[in-house]
């Protein structure tokens, strides 16, 4: 059985009935009309010639929608996932934002010899440690600082956000200058090798700290940890936890204090953290703790459309597009603020929003802000 | 460097430390040259027979503006010591801002350089015009003096 029939298997694609239903609600369908998921089936199947120029597996956003519509289940996310893996083996080359930026810098932590100096956003006033039950995975989160400079956001500031709440619950976590790339955009751009080095790294780093439990910000991260590295490692040895669960249990055990905010705010869910991983309330209940209103989008939860980009793959005109109907929807809801969860998402819409789509400046003016940061101002 | 926030990575004089490279092993320089001004100046310090390192390649491309970030940080996951990028001085682009805008997206790459763990001193911005052959070799000459100070670049990562 050649490498993608038996993608088609695992996958589940196998079973497809072709009733088009995910076609209806990809948001990459919506905007490219040559673009039909089922239909990346049905081209697979014919063979591996052509793989290498195969377009469409990398237009797709994995952003799992069609998978959630999927009345047979069909996994199509990991079904593009190992299509472009083998697409590389076939002498593809990835199609990624930013020329690669970000894959190579992926690439480079698998270097033994490398001295990173990745925890330079750790100010005086933060407590951390080398070791401690609870430890916190950083991931590329302070890198974007730099890379996406001219988008004036500090990504850096959901990491000091996320450890000014811990610290204030009595919690030190561990953090680590050793820690690399979970190794997400590789992963889903084809290079598996590099992908399960920086996984034997990280899981090193982690059991070197003595954790039980690994605290996440990013999605991205927590996806990748909780399916990839369980899939290939299989017991970690220790938890995986959105920071939206540890604040709500803190509060539950009464050792978050903190005060109330006040406007109205609406919610972005990544489609890691929603679709992939299943977390939908715990954002929300954590929201509503600050006292701020909450109001929702006509597509929230497994619903929520794309911020138009994963993995820094393909970022093209139908990226732009969903970004500015996203900005649109979120400005419609009267709220004053978009939160969303994702670093990524954080940096796709600012990109948006960013003086770039001349005339459409006030449709899609809504400010947008992590919502780790949101949070960690009731501690002020 | 990034942040004079105290932080607690392990001393950064390891990776600052100079290491002569051993006998044998040559350093490795890429130079970034615009077509307009800097290859021209290239070209004029070897017509000129002007003495500079043999260690350097020249990479012409139209515009410094043309050179992604991307491609420097991917030099140095191939083992390269140093790159160097050469445009028109300020004013002088032929696409009007090329440079300008290399200009912020170098420094800015420096400062992830820094993080990810590599020198920022193997990337070196330097304008040279059409006429200033010598300078580009006198750029190239410091240029391998301080990357030879600096040593070799150890990473490299195999592309497959
Ligand atoms: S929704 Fe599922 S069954 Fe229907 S066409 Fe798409 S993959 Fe096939
Ligand atoms: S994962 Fe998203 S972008 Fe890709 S085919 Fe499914 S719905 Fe479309
Ligand atoms: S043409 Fe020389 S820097 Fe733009």
């Amino acid at each position: 059985m050649s490498a993608i029939d038996e993608l088609i298997e695992d996958t589940g694609a196998f079973d497809c009935v072709e009733c088009g239903k995910c076609t209806s609600v990809c948001p990459v369908a919506e905007i490219n009309s040559e673009f039909a998921p089922r239909l990346i089936v049905v081209k697979a199947q014919a063979g591996l010639e052509g793989l290498a120029k195969e377009k469409d597996i990398w237009s797709c956003l994995t952003c799992g929608l069609c998978n959630d519509m999927c009345p047979y289940k069909v996994d199509f996310t990991e079904f593009i996932r190992g299509m472009r893996s083998e697409a590389v083996i076939h002498g593809a080359l990835p199609v990624c934002s930013k020329g690669g930026l970000l894959q190579t810098m992926g690439r480079i932590m698998t270097s033994p010899e490398l001295k990173q100096n990745r925890l330079s956003w750790v100010t005086d006033d933060l407590k951390v440690a080398e070791k401690g039950d609870i430890y916190f995975f950083t991931g590329c989160t302070a890198h974007f600082d730099y890379i996406f400079e001219e988008r004036e956001i500090k990504t850096s500031g959901i990491l000091v956000a996320a450890v000014k709440i811990m610290n204030s619950a009595g919690i030190t976590p561990a953090v680590s200058n050793d820690e690399v790339c979970c190794g997400h955009d590789l992963n889903w751009t084809g290079n598996e090798e590099h992908f399960e080095k920086l996984m034997e790294k990280n899981l090193e780093v982690i059991k070197a700290s003595g954790a039980k439990q690994v605290v996440f910000t990013c999605p991205e991260g927590m996806r990748t940890f909780e399916f990839d590295y369980k899939d290939i490692a299989g017991d970690l040895g220790f938890e995986v936890l959105h920071i939206s669960e540890l604040i709500l249990d803190l509060i539950d055990q009464d050792k978050l204090q903190h005060k109330d905010l006040d406007g109205k705010v609406t919610f972005h869910d990544p489609c890691r953290l929603g679709r992939h991983l299943g977390i939908y309330d715990d954002p929300r209940d954590m929201i509503k703790e600050t006292g701020a209103e909450l109001v929702e989008m006509e597509r929230s939860r497994n619903k929520s459309t794309c911020c138009g980009v994963s993995a820094f793959a393909t970022c093209e005109a139908s990226s732009k597009q969903m970004q500015i109907e996203r900005l649109k929807e979120a400005k419609k809801t009267g709220a004053q603020k978009m939160l969303t969860f994702c670093p990524k998402c954080w940096l796709h819409f600012k990109c948006s929003t960013w003086k770039k789509f001349p005339g459409l400046e006030e449709e899609v003016d809504i400010p947008i802000e992590d919502a780790t940061i949101f949070f960690s101002k009731t501690l002020e | 460097m990034a942040g004079e926030a105290s932080t607690k990575p392990p001393a950064d004089s390891e990776h600052h430390e100079a290491q002569t490279p051993p006998p044998g092993e040559p350093i490795n320089l890429i130079a970034f040259c615009c077509n307009w001004c800097s290859y021209a100046g290239a070209d004029l310090a070897g017509v000129s027979r002007l003495q500079y390192p043999p260690n350097v390649k020249i990479i012409r491309v139209m515009c410094t503006g043309r050179i992604e970030p991307e491609f420097l940080l991917h030099a140095f996951e191939l083992g390269i010591d140093g790159v160097l990028v050469c445009g028109c001085h300020i004013g002088d682009c032929h696409y009007i801002s090329g440079n300008e805008k290399a200009e912020v997206r170098i420094n800015t790459l420096k400062k992830l350089m820094d993080m990810i763990g590599i020198d920022s001193r193997r990337l070196r911005l330097e304008w040279v015009s059409a006429s200033e052959g010598t300078r580009f070799a006198e750029t190239v000459k410091d240029f391998k003096e301080q990357i030879e100070k600096l040593g070799k670049n150890k990473i490299y990562i195999a592309q497959s």
